[in-house]
């Protein structure tokens, strides 16, 4: 049985449709490697009798001929994601035992399609966070481990338990959202596929907020293919969210495949940065040269403003989120901490219900927005956050067709070792994923190599405004060429 | 713009000026909310008309409402104001229960509506004109409902998203008068547009008062903000409390102290709601849910071609047309009812050109005359407009008097009926068969030699006859006949 849980989403489609095996046993396979890796702490709900009844309803379907894109491939769903009925939490203490009345936009499109639920996925607090530690329900374990170590090792995050469910074969694919690379960094750390789509390809509406101006759904799959397959069902515009952009959505996977000869690749000089692991170096080189092989053209490019955008980041994205968790008072819904008044009831509450890590980025966002420092902080930000855009804009204006760039710093990390006594060390693993976050651009992470301790590594490519295709071209290539890389079980 | 002076206050050491502006709360009417297609109908059962993103639920997103946009643009136009084609909604953050979000989408630093003005009509015929500084959107709060448990308070989220205009006035208002009549005149203009129905009594309209005093041609003085005042009374009371309070500080020696003040009718005062130190700080920024809102000239110029006629045109209309006098004409534009009633009437003469101006008398001084004395207004006025037309068109054809007019409205006011009907059953169409009339001025002349004799030494004394005249013939005489004839009999 276990062998259904390895197959791709692409191969699962096909075996589906040729009716060799059902939805049902591929469910039953996924609900039986939760069971098995629940020291993962991947998943802080199953669903397995909403997923068996999912997956009935999807192998009828199949039967008639009827079933959609991704009928009956079971997935694991981010906690951030409202599902109606089934407990939402962003993995914070706050909102309890909430459960929504309503389902998000991206999951409800993914269900229109066929695809079935296990259950809800574990992150950062809210997705604040890279190393999956913030949440309430405690940190994730990636299914990699340092050779001949048996120290568990952070999936990265936010999208922690979505990266580690995929690369632990628990689920077939996994939503996930990305706000400062949130998809992209737990996908690199666990040798997954993750992409951020275009600021405004997937609808927000019933996604946690976060930042609302970074935030942007996308998913976690093991192969270029699955991403591109799962992301042509979350995308879309959706006029519940004025900031979705009513574009056509494109066949994704024709991209996969399709040539990529005579791009323009950007190689960004300013990512160079002082002290980078010479591993991480070289496995940029070696993209690099995979690309040009297959016929595509290197260019070096400037991106200047790189270097503000990690400090320009950590006021917008904080600056949102004291505001957006304002809604988290103990009134309506979740956590209530009673009081005296009403102060003691709002001071109780957010003390009790927020971690560490999201009551400081509230205290930080609020310090930004503060009369006598808006200026200086948040509207400077923003002034960055503009030219940063324009430093895109102008490399994109040069004729090139997409940026290559390493996914993160390092590979992973141990539980516990960073993050402890100084935030900003956290804060650095996202140094070359932010600025696709403030530039509103896609960016996609793929499984490139690994480390000296077998741990794997990934690139990252960053394309033009709903211009998924071409990373979707580009990084297959990269797959063809890097290989796919499974961590050996211990769980 | 310069402001109109106001009337100056004495003080112990001399005359002193008023300086106030105006922040009016204005609920936009509209079917659903400002960011949700919740109902934003008065009265329903507490949080009956709430949906998820007025609840403020985990990952809900407003989504503008262009209606409410239609009507903030027509109402600056109506206020003669620049539109701003492209505007912003801010946050505006701070903690309370009757707010979900924690923020109010407001506009903070754009607003849809800039700089305008109303002209204001004051006592004696006196215009002043009052500037606007903008208007802008923005949500309304819930309500606190405190008296349902004794440890507890409720909230009701049914206004809760609720689409407000904040229109802001420049500091141009000098007196009680001028501010009540600038309330007044914003809010007919508003009930005129349909942006709003000006209902205070259920918090509609209520405005912020903001009041310095200074002496005559002085620096500006230190302001309090008088909250949430739903009266246009209670305006004039605050503002003349408030700036004598103020006036008593400073010649005491004292200083005002920046705060925000409430009015208690009861006691006729204001008194400190919180100080400076206890104000917010915001932190506005720019809500990222939501996108400028931008629009074209022309989606401006549609919504301009499209406004009804505004109680200025309306007066002058009045004025120029029908020789209304221009007291007359502005008491019947004031109301967008009365004025309606009134062209209902016009509507319904034989008339319009030459009865216009009667129908005016009629309207104001007998049917709003008695309503107000009934306590009643003009929705639920017991003569309607075809009854008052036709009175008014049985006076101008000369069928009866305006004497017998006035018992003709009596008679609709209590029974009803047609009026054309009621004269021709009742017997009290005007005489204006002169050899009837001539038999009862014979009559009374010969009956009244010492008075024919008065007369001709005192012609006023002819008015004696008129009335003996009338009374005989129950005042059904054509007025003009018998005094035609009673001239030449009496030779005067």
């Amino acid at each position: 049985m276990t062998d259904f849980t390895s197959l791709t989403i692409a191969e699962a489609r096909d075996g589906l449709a040729n009716k060799s095996f059902t939805s049902l046993e591929l469910t039953d396979a996924h609900l039986k490697a939760i069971e098995d890796a629940r020291a993962l702490n991947a998943f802080v709900l199953e669903t397995p009798d909403k997923a068996r009844d999912m997956a009935r309803e999807a192998d009828g379907k199949i039967g008639k001929g009827e079933g959609g894109p991704l009928a009956g491939i079971p997935l694991g769903i981010k906690d951030l994601f409202a599902t109606k009925g089934v407990r939402t939490t962003a993995c914070s203490k706050i909102l309890d035992d909430f459960v929504p009345t309503y389902e998000s936009t991206v999951t409800s499109q993914l269900w229109r399609d066929g695809a079935v639920m296990l259950g809800k996925l574990n992150n950062d607090e809210f997705a604040m966070g890279s190393s999956n530690e913030t949440s309430c329900f405690g940190p994730v374990a990636n299914p990699w481990r340092r050779e001949g170590s048996n120290t568990n090792l952070v999936p990265g995050g936010s999208s922690g338990g979505s990266a580690s469910a995929v690369a632990a074969l628990l689920c077939m694919g996994a939503t996930a959202t990305d706000t400062g690379g949130s998809i992209r960094q737990p996908a690199a750390f666990t040798a997954t596929v993750g992409i951020k789509p275009t600021y405004g390809r997937c609808s927000r509406w019933g996604i946690v907020a976060f930042a609302s101006s970074l935030d942007q759904a996308g998913p976690i799959g093991r192969t270029v293919r699955d991403s591109a397959i799962l992301l042509r069902s979350m995308a879309g515009y959706d006029p519940k969210d004025t900031t979705s952009v009513d574009t056509p959505v494109p066949d994704y996977e024709a991209a996969i495949g399709k040539s990529v000869k005579g791009m323009k690749i950007g190689i960004p000089k300013e990512y160079r940065l002082d002290g980078m692991p010479t591993e991480i170096e070289k496995l940029w080189s070696e993209g690099a040269a995979w690309l040009k092989a297959a016929g595509a053209e290197l260019v070096e490019v400037s991106l200047p403003y790189t270097k503000y955008a990690l400090p320009a980041y950590y006021i917008v994205a904080p600056a949102e989120a004291s505001s957006n968790l304002a809604r988290y008072d103990g009134v309506r819904y979740g956590l209530r901490v009673p009081g005296r008044s009403i102060g003691e009831m709002y001071e109780g509450t957010r003390a009790a219900g927020f971690g560490a890590e999201v009551r400081r980025r509230v205290m930080i966002g609020t310090y930004v927005l503060s009369a006598g420092y808006y200026d200086a902080y948040y509207l400077r930000a923003q002034k960055v956050r503009t030219l940063i855009k324009k430093d895109f804009e102008d490399c994109f204006a040069k004729g090139v067709n997409a940026i290559l760039t390493p996914a993160t710093p390092s590979a992973a990390f141990g539980v516990g070792e960073k993050g402890g006594a100084d935030p900003i060390e956290m804060y650095l693993n996202d140094i070359f994923t932010v600025t696709v976050n403030m530039a509103g651009l896609p960016g996609i992470a793929v499984p490139a190599g690994k480390d000296a301790q077998g741990l794997p590594l990934a690139l990252q490519l960053i394309g033009k405004p709903f211009d998924e295709d071409t990373l979707f071209s580009l990084g297959e290539v990269i797959e063809q060429a890097a290989g796919r890389f499974t961590p050996a079980r211990w769980w | 713009m310069t402001a109109t002076s106001g009337k100056l206050l004495k003080g112990a050491t001399g005359d002193w000026e008023v300086v106030i502006g105006m922040e009016v709360h204005a609920q936009v009417t509209s079917k659903s909310k400002l960011f949700s297609g919740a109902s934003t109908a008065f009265g329903g059962e507490p949080n009956s008309h709430v949906s998820l993103v007025d609840a403020a639920m985990p990952g809900m997103l407003p989504v503008i409402n262009e209606e409410c946009v239609k009507q903030a643009v027509r109402t600056g136009l109506g206020l003669n104001a620049k539109i701003n084609l492209r505007s912003v909604f801010d946050r505006k953050n701070y903690f309370y229960p009757d707010l979900p979000q924690g923020y109010q989408i407001s506009q903070h630093k754009s607003p849809v509506v800039g700089e305008g003005e109303v002209t204001v009509e004051l006592d004696g015929g006196k215009t002043a004109t009052i500037g606007i500084e903008r208007l802008h959107l923005e949500q309304d709060a819930g309500k606190l409902v405190h008296d349902q448990s004794p440890t507890m308070s409720f909230v009701d989220l049914n206004r809760s998203g609720v689409a407000l205009m904040e229109i802001v006035s420049k500091p141009d208002v000098r007196d009680a008068e001028q501010a009540k009549a600038y309330v007044t005149k914003l809010r007919s203009i508003l009930r005129y547009l349909g942006t709003c129905d000006g209902d205070m009594e259920k918090g509609n309209l209520r405005a912020d008062v903001n009041v310095s005093v200074r002496k005559v041609g002085g620096p500006l003085g230190t302001r309090c903000e008088i909250k949430n005042m739903n009266s246009i009374n209670f305006i004039g009371q605050a503002i003349e409390y408030e700036a004598r309070r103020q006036i008593e500080i400073i010649e005491d020696g004292g200083a005002i102290e920046q705060e925000t003040r409430l009015f208690d009718p009861n006691k006729g005062e204001t008194r400190s709601m919180r100080s400076k130190e206890e104000a917010h700080d915001y932190r506005y920024f720019p809500d990222p849910d939501l996108l400028p809102l931008e629009f074209s000239q022309s989606f401006v110029d549609e919504l301009k071609a499209g406004l009804p006629e505004l109680p200025d045109q309306k007066r002058a209309r009045f004025v120029a047309d029908l020789g209304l006098s221009p007291y007359d004409a502005s008491v019947l534009v004031a109301e967008r009812e009365s004025a309606d009633f009134y062209e209902t009437v016009l509507g319904k003469l034989g008339s319009a050109k030459r009865d216009g101006k009667v129908a005016a008398n009629w309207v104001i001084n007998e049917l709003f005359g008695r309503l107000n004395k009934e306590g009643k207004d003009i929705a639920t006025s017991p003569v309607s407009a075809a009854q008052l037309a036709a009175i008014v068109d049985l006076i101008g054809e000369g069928t009866i008097s305006g004497k017998i007019a006035k018992d003709l409205f009596e008679i609709v006011w209590q029974d009803g009926g047609d009026p054309k009907r009621l004269v021709e059953e009742r017997g009290m169409k005007q005489v204006t068969d002169v050899s009837a009339i001539e038999k009862v001025v014979d009559d009374i002349v010969a009956a009244n030699p010492d008075k024919v004799e008065q007369a001709k030494a005192k012609p006023a004394a002819i008015q004696w006859f008129v009335g003996q005249v009338m009374k005989s013939t129950g005042g059904k005489a054509d007025p003009k006949a018998v005094n035609a004839l009673l001239k030449s009999k009496l030779g005067v």
